[in-house]
């Protein structure tokens, strides 16, 4: 049997991570499906309808130029997954990479490398994009970059450690025996076998820059109006909350589920894909 | 319980094998390990040996004597802190690039543990595949014909083919340990304790398979294990390993009869001997193997060394030939 399938039959087991699994498709498919999906456009005002309840015209009421809230939530869950996804994996190769060298040659390459992980973490990432934003100006895509490069050094730590035990196993001495080059061993043999805690790691990842561009589209830091995202909604649902609940209800739910949902199923995969689990042969 | 087939010694006998060439030679090869604090840790301590071209060579002594440390020496899995290694006469420690290449298809390795030592998520197509397509042994498009063939040489059908380490026994992944080892045509295979992780049944097998590979393909083995038995009928030579030195190196005839050294000696008799009236005296060393990290002054085993006197604390006893192709370090024979 496929590693997948048995990491899939595994998965399964667990059903609240299978629902966040689930969830988080859902949230694809929507994301991917905004023009199809959204009633009306996200931008389109009107101003004879201005923070008006939810009601069966607007689902989720509208906001203060009188957009449909629901429309607008469903253009901003393409913000949140892109940002998620995209950050993640700029951390992940370069996390990847650092961590794979370090923890396979040692030596005094590791101790540069480790040290630099150790002054890269000295950075706090939220005030460093406040920095970068002030004098750069705010751009979705200089946010995903610094995201991405300010968040690799826990990967590159928990793929450091995998690879300290594992480069001890016999099956990589015995493909370095063979004559396998470095190189192959350490990406087609080590690394394999040392991704698990990685994909717990980009997922519990994805959870923390979607907050990160929430909260800082929120601060009006991050995507700027009239784009929508479900942190800048909450600011106006933040301008309005004592007359219009549901500005800042829907989009703080969604952003909760959504953080949840991602944190869940990373439980989720780190019990799949622990093959210390999985028992000699398993059916 | 391996004596059903024959010992494997028939055909090349001991003056046979001083006419064939030397295939692996190590001459005075170290190992330290710098510890904890400033201190050395002494895994292999100037041992120079050879194996001869269709030899099986033991290598004997107890856990943590070196044993394992050698063989990734002679595997260039390690570099030496001392000590040349030529394999075919080419230097294993300096070589690289086509040289190396040449030397690892020359040399294989077969490790203990057969659940450690198949990648947990590579097929075993793509495990041996790999092998073969690496060092360029067959064409592609001939790499599944020649997989197959190899797994039929050691007892295994096509099915396994597509199949992971996690889904085979024990058994089986050793198998498919020795496939790929073979994979490369090797002349000489390092076999680290092959049997000692396997059952008993399962064991008799697997030698069984390494003797019919040796008689198909002259394959040289260098066996290291802490089994007698098994070194006894496995074996042309068998040196013994004390504390990271070579205390006794000798043909396993002569030394399974008369063993110099007094360690041999002890080890020897802890064999159990299978026939009930014939006892042997059972000889029991004092205390355990000292740490490496502190080696006793002078003979390294004269701690627990029952025939010990007074030369023994001051100086370590050379490697010197005592009798005809007889290797013993003791200040006994001195």
């Amino acid at each position: 049997m496929k590693l997948s399938k048995i990491i899939w039959k595994r998965f399964r087991k667990n059903k609240i991570s299978l629902a966040s699994a689930l969830f988080v498709v859902i949230l694809f498919v929507i994301a991917l499906g905004a023009p199809f999906l959204s009633p009306y456009d996200p931008s389109e005002i009107d101003v004879s309808n201005i923070l008006s309840p939810p009601d069966k015209a607007h689902p989720l009421g509208t906001d203060e130029l009188g957009r449909d809230v629901l429309s607008r939530m469903i253009w901003g869950s393409r913000i949140s997954l892109s940002v998620g996804f995209v950050a993640v994996g700029i951390a992940i190769l370069i996390g990847i990479i650092v961590g794979s060298l370090s923890g396979y040659y040692g030596g005094w390459l590791d101790t540069v490398l480790m040290r630099f992980v150790d002054i890269m973490l000295t950075f706090p990432t939220l005030f460093l994009i406040l920095a970068v934003v002030a004098i750069v100006g705010p751009s979705i895509f200089l946010i995903m970059l610094i995201i991405g490069l300010t968040g690799w050094m826990d990967v590159a730590r928990l793929v450091r450690a995998e690879f300290l035990t594992l480069k001890e196993r016999d099956f990589v001495w015995a493909a370095k025996a063979i004559g396998i080059k470095d190189i192959r061993v350490i990406f087609s043999h080590i690394l394999p076998n040392a991704l698990a805690p990685v994909f717990v790691a980009a997922t519990l990842g994805v959870a923390g820059a979607i907050l990160i561009e929430s909260g800082l589209s929120f601060l009006g830091l991050g995507v700027q109006p009239p784009t929508p995202s479900w942190g800048n909604i909450l600011t106006a649902g933040k301008d309005n909350i004592e007359i219009a609940w549901w500005l800042s209800v829907f989009p703080g739910l969604a952003i909760l589920f959504t953080v949840l949902s991602y944190n869940l199923v990373g439980e989720g995969l780190r019990d799949a894909m622990d093959p210390r689990l999985w028992g000699g042969t398993e059916e | 319980m391996y004596k059903g087939r024959g010992t494997l010694n028939v055909g090349h006998d001991n003056s046979c094998l001083n006419n064939m060439k030397e295939l692996l030679k190590l001459e005075g090869i170290k190992k330290y390990f710098s510890a904890k604090g400033d201190n050395i840790l002494r895994a292999v301590d100037n041992v120079s040996f050879s194996v001869k071209e269709g030899e099986g060579f033991g290598l004997v002594g107890e856990s943590g004597c070196g044993k394992s440390t050698l063989a990734r020496l002679i595997l260039k899995l390690i570099p030496p802190t001392e000590g040349k290694i030529f394999f075919d006469d080419l230097d294993i420690v300096e070589a690289h690039g086509e040289t190396l290449s040449k030397i690892r298809k020359g040399l294989q390795i077969i490790f203990q543990d057969p659940f450690a030592s198949l990648n947990p998520r590579k097929r075993i197509v793509d495990a041996i595949g790999e092998a073969l397509i690496v060092n360029k042994i067959v064409p592609k498009r001939e790499v599944k014909d020649r997989i197959i063939e190899l797994l039929k040489k050691v007892g295994l059908n096509g099915d396994t083919l597509y199949k992971y380490p996690h889904e085979l026994s024990g058994g089986q992944r050793q198998r498919v340990c020795i496939a790929r080892a073979l994979s490369v045509n090797p002349r000489l295979i390092v076999a680290d304790e092959p049997l000692s992780a396997l059952d008993v049944s399962i064991q008799a097998q697997i030698i069984n398979l390494l003797e019919d590979l040796q008689i198909d393909s002259n394959l040289s083995y260098l066996l290291i294990s802490h089994n007698l038995q098994v070194i006894e009928h496995f074996s042309d030579t068998v040196a013994v390993m004390y504390l990271g030195r070579i205390v006794e190196l000798s043909p396993t005839e002569d030394l399974f009869a008369e063993p110099l050294h007094p360690y041999t000696e002890a080890l020897l008799s802890a064999v159990p001997v299978p026939e009930v009236d014939k006892r042997k005296k059972r000889i029991v060393l004092e205390g355990d193997v000292p740490s490496p990290l502190h080696i006793p002054s002078g003979c390294p085993f004269h701690p627990r060394c029952f025939k010990r006197f007074k030369p023994c604390e001051g100086e370590v006893p050379a490697l010197k030939e005592v009798k005809r192709n007889r290797w013993v370090s003791c200040h006994l024979y001195a």
